[in-house]
């Protein structure tokens, strides 16, 4: 009761106008920093940071700057969804599952579904994250803390098992692409020992490594954009897609049909979100995976599913509230951007930390309140701005390509500010469609380079602490079942390819 | 395409050793680690700096030989194919497609983003996708308008402007 209490009386103060519109503006900016290829909520909280400063000066209190910064992180979680969808270009990483499904499904003239059931399957993840986060926030801190180096792996180990079901039936050309996305997440300087891997021919530009995303940008912003111009043939037809409220108000109906994909991905995602150092990204990119390993009908996943949407596009704002929790009780960032709003509460003389819900709680129950009140306005004014995003299909293929190709180019640069990382963008987007029209799938490799970063210290870290003993990843308690569990993922594809072997050979002799 | 499938196999296939070889690569300034030394469990150090991306790159050898095998058995689609790998209109495509990205590119070094932009964008809707001058050129000074004042005056992100830097100036004094 006591919760409920300091809930109600934290939603009427986020409710207050100057937090109300603060909310209102944070949405509107990270809608649209999110939904720019290149930006995501981390440039837009850490741009906007110090403007927060004018806003507490103006307030009096650290709650209203910080629900304006987490309004924009929610606002961009939703905005990373629209480019995936419309351009086909993933806004952030943690759109990048979103661009499975998104993109095929708009192709096939139903960008009005995708949208939609992006924006309604985000709004029931950030509720789900809140209602969760608002119960068990002290609890599942302290299961967070239990997770250390072997658990880590052992879950990264998992989420590599789902991709292998992402690539397709071409199981050597999926775990081929999963290898070469973690070996290119290891250029440049290793954060064990300093010493540099993988420099290629020398080039100071790969000192730094390959950032993510060059790799995203390059594969979905040029390789596939090439593949598309080459598959349609400037075919307009290609993007065709109905405008009206009619068509909006159908697929908000339809949105009951995503529920699988919605529960799993609000589930997993805000589990994955409160690990430290996992985040969004690998929350959605898991829920994608175990969406389509438990689905009926998995074929259908990469084709326009709908719970291929539902499933990241809740998880990764699921995933954006759970990563809320380590920061605010541990102190602990659970992603680049809460990074930043640790920052941001340490620089208003906040200490996040177990105490912060007892000695702050006039700031911390309105900034959940926060939580409840922005997830409403992100979708009021995502759904209203649909028009807006769907405008952008109809215009002719051959305006929006160059468009596309432009938005990567600058996407890039901003992102990073190198000409090297712009170079080296559009050499990954030519080797991409190549690659594409070999049959490789180029999303494992993707995957695989955000993942690899987080993986590969948490597996030396484990192999220093149990002497080079791997054994230590099966008789922990915790990371024991998972690393079974990502096995025996790992294992069911090959058996079936054994499987189809024999029988071939079976019916060969017969 | 069943040509192009095997060619990719074993390119892919040099690449993954290349890839090996670099892991094993000691760094320059100690001359007491020999090559490949650092792709093993080190006592009391745990895996070493190439340990990982060596051991990758063996499994990306070992998936282009099962490429290689699937190709030999005709069990994978390219392997079957009977179609070109890519046919005139995909070879001129590309050519025109990426000839101007790469133009795109090599043009920001001297006229800047705000430039190169405005030149892609024409060629590619006058030449490529044939609208009228009037249409190209509003779409063409458009763009880089909007971009002008969304990374250089709203995100604060200064694009690289290469000669052209002298006529924003004035602008710079406005808006900055």
């Amino acid at each position: 009761m006591d919760v409920l209490h300091h809930l109600i009386d934290g939603i009427f103060i986020a409710l207050e106008p100057i937090n109300l519109g603060l909310a209102f503006l944070g949405v509107v900016v990270g809608l649209f920093v999110g939904a720019m290829p290149g930006l995501g909520s981390v440039n837009g909280v850490a741009i906007l940071l110090p403007f927060t400063f004018v806003i507490q000066s103006f307030t009096g209190t650290a709650t209203s700057p910080m629900i304006f910064l987490s309004a924009i992180y929610y606002g961009a979680m939703y905005g990373g969804a629209i480019s995936s969808i419309t351009l086909g270009i993933p806004g952030a990483s943690t759109a990048v599952a979103t661009t499975f499904d998104g993109r095929p499904m708009a192709l096939a003239g139903k960008a009005d579904l995708a949208l939609v059931t992006a924006a309604l399957a985000s709004f029931v993840g950030g509720t789900a994250s809140v209602i969760m986060f608002t119960l068990f926030a002290p609890p599942l801190a302290s299961i967070a803390l239990d997770f250390g180096d072997p658990e880590i792996f052992a879950l990264m180990l998992v989420a590599f098992a789902t991709f292998i079901g992402l690539g397709g039936d071409d199981i050597p050309k999926t775990i081929f692409s999963i290898c070469i996305g973690l070996v290119l997440a290891t250029v440049g300087f290793d954060i064990i020992t300093g010493e540099p891997r993988l420099i290629f021919f020398d080039m100071t530009g790969f000192t730094h490594g390959i950032r993510f995303l060059v790799l995203a940008i390059g594969v979905y912003g040029i390789g596939e954009m090439i593949w598309t111009i080459n598959a349609s043939r400037y075919d307009d037809n290609m993007t065709e897609v109905n405008l009206s409220i009619k068509g909006i108000w159908i697929a908000v109906k339809e949105f009951r049909t995503a529920w699988r994909g919605t529960a799993i991905g609000s589930a997993l995602g805000f589990f994955v979100g409160i690990l430290p150092a996992a985040g969004a990204t690998p929350g959605a990119l898991m829920s994608y995976g175990v969406a389509k390993l438990t689905s009926k009908d998995p074929s259908k996943f990469g084709k326009g599913a709908i719970d291929g949407i539902s499933a990241p596009e809740s998880a990764n704002n699921s995933a954006s509230t759970g990563a809320m929790l380590p920061m605010m009780t541990l102190g602990i960032p659970g992603s680049p951007t809460t990074a930043v709003l640790l920052a941001g509460m340490v620089i208003w003389g906040l200490q996040p930390g177990p105490l912060l819900f007892i000695n702050q709680p006039d700031f911390v129950w309105p900034l959940i309140g926060s939580f409840y009140i922005s997830n409403v306005i992100a979708v009021v004014v995502n759904i209203a701005c649909i028009p807006v995003f769907l405008w952008m299909l109809r215009m002719p293929f051959t305006i929006l390509a160059p468009l596309i190709f432009v938005l990567s180019l600058v996407g890039t640069f901003a992102a990073y500010q190198d000409m090297f990382d712009v170079w080296l963008m559009v050499i990954v987007g030519v080797g991409a469609f190549f690659l594409r029209v070999l049959d490789y799938p180029v999303a494992p490799a993707v995957l695989a380079i955000v993942l690899g970063p987080i993986a590969e210290p948490k597996l030396r870290q484990s192999l220093l602490f149990s002497d080079g003993d791997f054994s230590i990843f099966f008789t922990r308690p915790i990371a024991g079942p998972i690393t079974v569990i990502a096995i025996i993922l790992i294992l069911l594809p090959l058996l079936k390819v054994i499987r189809d072997f024999f029988a071939a050979r079976k019916s060969k002799a017969a | 395409m069943r040509k192009a499938e095997i060619v990719g196999a074993v390119l892919l296939g040099l690449l993954s050793i290349y890839f090996m070889w670099k892991s094993g690569e000691a760094p320059a300034w100690n001359t007491d680690i020999a090559r490949f030394d650092n792709i093993w469990l080190i006592k009391g150090e745990g895996p070493g700096s190439g340990f990982w991306p060596f051991w990758l790159s063996t499994v990306m050898l070992i998936c282009c030989i099962w490429i290689g095998i699937n190709w030999y058995q005709r069990t994978s689609p390219p392997s079957q194919s009977e179609e070109p790998f890519m046919d005139s209109y995909a070879k001129r495509m590309l050519y025109m497609v990426g000839g101007g990205l790469f133009g795109f590119l090599a043009s920001i070094h001297v006229i800047g983003f705000y430039g190169g932009m405005f030149v892609f964008m024409a060629y590619y809707l006058w030449f490529l996708g044939r609208h009228s001058i009037l249409k190209t050129l509003v779409i063409s000074s458009t763009v880089p308008i909007v971009c002008f004042f969304f990374f250089d005056v709203a995100m604060r992100i200064v694009l690289p402007k290469g000669y052209l830097e002298p006529l924003f100036i004035p602008l710079y004094d406005i808006f900055l």
